[in-house]
């Protein structure tokens, strides 16, 4: 492998100069965060294993910088939920999300996490989306890994162009108060 | 010891008239009982010094909504280990009052397996000393197991019709 190159990010839009290089700090704060997310699995079932998969070498969410997996919620910056989640383990669930820090991310992973899946029945919650918000939905019984990733790349991409104001803005307060958080 | 060496056993001490039904499946005995001879019988069959019926193999609670006046019911299934012979023994209550004794003071493994069927079938136990749900969501306020629910219930507002086609 004589021929490598490391590959870097591209900066983001700015002007370029002799020595110096000026862009706004959303977009640099923006560039930091998302290529160093760290997630915080909440794997119940199947989807767990795609995970595992996802995580091991041969595909590899350390080359999204992702590769500090945070298993303390106050550490964390994206939830990824995989698995069926069954209605008595939702205040475990929200309180895992009430225990991380903003900014907060959720990847919600598989039909189960998405939808409650196949598991149309009492016992199993129809969709995280009911307790928790939700920021990108991966569909799949289970997904591949590529569909994992994928996913992670759409938080990225959201990271990248979310606005440091916007978790102060009242719309992203009418959302919380809408999930009964505060 | 064989079923005709249990039934024999059972004839001479609680009399012909205390079992309702006698069936046999399987190589299974299955005696059909009434409510207040459940403790004194399995009393019965734990100390008996040739059929010790000491391992309480599982507890299943059943609806049948048709059946008036005898609903709800439960069967144990009892284990002989020394003889290795299986004994089902069943029993039926009105779903208005679906009470039957525990077993607990016998066997050990019924305070689980109690609570399990009245998590999922209402059926009270009398005298178990913690008869809360084990299961399910502790603030259920039904029994989901009871054959009283439509298989698809329109009514549900827990599931997104959109993505599911419906």
């Amino acid at each position: 492998m004589s021929n490598s190159t490391v590959n870097m990010v591209e900066s983001p839009p700015g002007v370029e100069g002799q020595g110096f290089f000026a862009t706004s700090l959303d977009s640099l704060v923006g560039l930091a965060r998302a290529n160093s997310l760290w997630p915080l699995p909440f794997a119940t079932s199947c989807c767990g294993i795609e995970f595992m998969s996802t995580m091991a070498s041969h595909y590899d969410i350390g080359r999204f910088g992702a590769e500090r997996l945070s298993f303390s919620a106050r550490q964390a910056d994206v939830l990824m939920v995989m698995g069926t989640i069954s209605k008595k383990m939702v205040p475990v669930l929200k309180q895992v999300y009430l225990q991380m820090a903003e900014p907060r991310w959720v990847l919600s992973v598989g039909a189960c996490a998405c939808s409650g899946g196949i598991f149309d029945t009492y016992s199993v919650l129809q969709g995280i989306d009911r307790i928790i918000p939700v920021d990108v939905y991966v569909p799949g019984c289970p997904p591949r890994p590529e569909q994992i990733l994928d996913g992670f790349m759409q938080i990225q991409e959201l990271v990248k162009n979310e606005s440091t104001r916007r978790r102060n803005s009242p719309e992203y307060k009418a959302l919380m108060a809408s999930y009964g958080i505060e | 010891m064989d079923n005709q060496h249990i039934l024999q056993a059972l004839r001479e001490k609680f009399g012909d008239e205390s079992m309702v039904g006698i069936g046999e499946s399987h190589g299974i005995l299955q005696i059909t009982i009434s409510n207040d001879l459940i403790v004194p019988m399995m009393h019965f069959l734990y100390a008996d010094p040739i059929m010790k019926f000491q391992f309480f193999t599982d507890l299943v609670g059943i609806h049948f909504p048709d059946a008036v006046g005898q609903e709800l019911g439960v069967i144990y299934h009892l284990h002989s280990l020394e003889n290795n012979v299986r004994l089902w023994i069943k029993a039926y209550a009105p779903i208005e009052r679906p009470n039957f004794p525990t077993l607990t003071g016998l066997y050990a493994a019924a305070n689980w397996m109690e609570r399990e069927a009245f998590d999922f079938y209402g059926i009270i136990f009398e005298g178990h000393p913690n008869l809360i749900r084990i299961l399910n969501v502790d603030d259920m306020d039904y029994h989901p197991m009871r054959k009283e629910y439509p298989l698809e219930d329109a009514t549900r507002h827990d599931k997104i019709d959109e993505m599911f086609g419906r």
